[in-house]
């Protein structure tokens, strides 16, 4: 979807703020949002897929005036909402019996759960799926689609419709156009495309700078070799 | 759901207290109906606070900057590579900065970033300045990071969109024969890896 989250390339937002010896969470209840999103994704209650797009079908203004955990925060409400998990109405009633001082919820333990989530620190990723053969190869010229899905997409606004060149095989992995809809894993192959900083930019690109960005074979249509029309 | 409007509908964040409560109320909902226990919250969360982070990444550089094969197995397949130093949760591609050549990793869609060997990002990673401007003005935003390049030195710009992660493999300062792996691996800082940052040798080696 055209969303504003679809950052890359926009004007208007100034110097990149940083702090020296920044802590991990800056409070405690962002490193809670994160444990229970995890916690979440660990029992299947969403993939990662649905959790972006979620993120993307904030407002626009609400994502902008919220901070990142904010965004994790009603992400994860919203999912286990629309997937019928809890409701707003039983969050509310929790909030109000938290804040007189009750909590009805009796402990509960989950070691298999814990095991779980901390073996995915160290184990491999399940994104990369068996599919079919590449249909590119390295060096091969591709043009970007310039579809504007109304779902989720990898394919960023400032990439498409444009000319690229494959500049790395990565191979299968699960689609996210598809995964994040309940249509199925689709995995196939991601490469890296490289794109003239000129290409995306024009005139006001900064010399030098090609971009290097992960597509899905989906995303990409073959372009036969052209002559006068660099893309390295 | 997540904010309030003034009368002028301008946006205001929930106060901290607020978004506090909202999360104890989701984490309390979620241990009654058995889908989370708050161990396993605990648990992830001191592991990121603990276990993993930027020092992680920098045992995985020092050992390619002394062991050329390492370093070549780390670029054709990060995935394995570090798996060989007891890392992983991440499918790993490294990317090589050298003579002429800057690498530099940036997510414009959200905030893909290596944190299972290196931590969870920085707020400035995650930030709309450093997402939206990136791709269009590295050389700018490197500079702000105090890290000005030629224009000879091409800079590569990788926008990580995927559940393939990139790591950047800096260049080893000049100075630094000496120095032992654990030595090396100090040098080696989380912006390193990135590609905001150069590793600079050791203040006593810097003549």
């Amino acid at each position: 979807m055209n969303g504003i989250h679809d950052m890359g390339g926009m004007h208007g937002f100034g110097r990149v703020d940083r702090e020296e010896n920044e802590p991990v969470f800056h409070a405690a209840w962002e490193s809670r949002v994160l444990g229970l999103s995890r916690a979440c994704s660990a029992q299947h209650l969403f993939n990662i897929d649905e959790s972006r797009h979620a993120i993307e079908r904030m407002a626009p203004v609400d994502y902008l005036g919220s901070s990142y955990y904010e965004r994790w925060l009603d992400r994860t409400v919203r999912l286990l909402v629309e997937k019928g998990v809890i409701t707003r109405e039983e969050l509310e009633r929790r909030m109000a019996q938290l804040a007189s001082g009750h909590d009805p919820a009796p402990p509960h333990r989950d070691p298999k759960l814990v095991d779980r989530m901390l073996r995915s620190t160290k184990e491999r990723t399940p994104y990369r799926q068996p599919g079919p053969p590449p249909r590119f190869a390295m060096g091969d010229r591709v043009l970007t689609r310039s579809d504007a899905p109304m779902g989720h997409t990898r394919l960023p606004r400032y990439a498409r419709g444009k000319h690229g060149v494959i500049d790395c095989v990565h191979g299968s992995f699960i689609f996210p156009d598809t995964n994040a809809h309940g249509q199925g894993e689709q995995p196939h192959t991601l490469y890296s495309v490289r794109f003239d900083a000129a290409e995306l930019w024009g005139a006001s690109a900064e010399p030098c700078a090609p971009v290097r960005l992960d597509l899905w074979e989906r995303y990409l249509d073959p372009l036969a070799a052209a002559p006068g029309r660099s893309t390295s | 759901m997540s904010g309030a409007y003034d009368e002028h509908g301008h946006h205001h964040r929930e106060p901290e207290s607020v978004l506090s409560l909202r999360v104890r109320a989701l984490e309390s909902l979620l241990v009654e109906k058995k889908l989370v226990s708050s161990e396993a919250v605990d648990r992830i969360v001191s592991a990121y606070e603990q276990d993993i982070g930027p020092h992680n990444g920098a045992k995985v550089v020092a050992r390619a900057w002394v062991d050329p094969a390492y370093k070549q197995r780390l670029l054709t397949d990060g995935t394995a590579a570090i798996e060989e130093l007891g890392f992983g949760g991440v499918d790993l591609h490294v990317v090589e900065n050298k003579p002429g050549v800057h690498n530099l990793v940036v997510c414009t869609l959200c905030s893909c970033y290596p944190h299972a060997l290196i931590g969870l990002p920085p707020v400035w990673y995650k930030s709309f300045e450093y997402r939206s401007r990136a791709v269009r003005e590295p050389r700018e935003v490197l500079r702000e990071f105090g890290v000005d390049l030629p224009e000879s030195v091409e800079i590569r710009i990788w926008d990580s969109s995927a559940e393939l992660r990139y790591l950047v493999l800096p260049e080893r300062p000049a100075g630094t024969e000496g120095l032992s792996e654990a030595q090396l691996a100090e040098l080696v800082t989380r912006d390193a890896m990135i590609g905001v940052a150069l590793t600079r040798p050791p203040a006593s080696a810097a003549r």
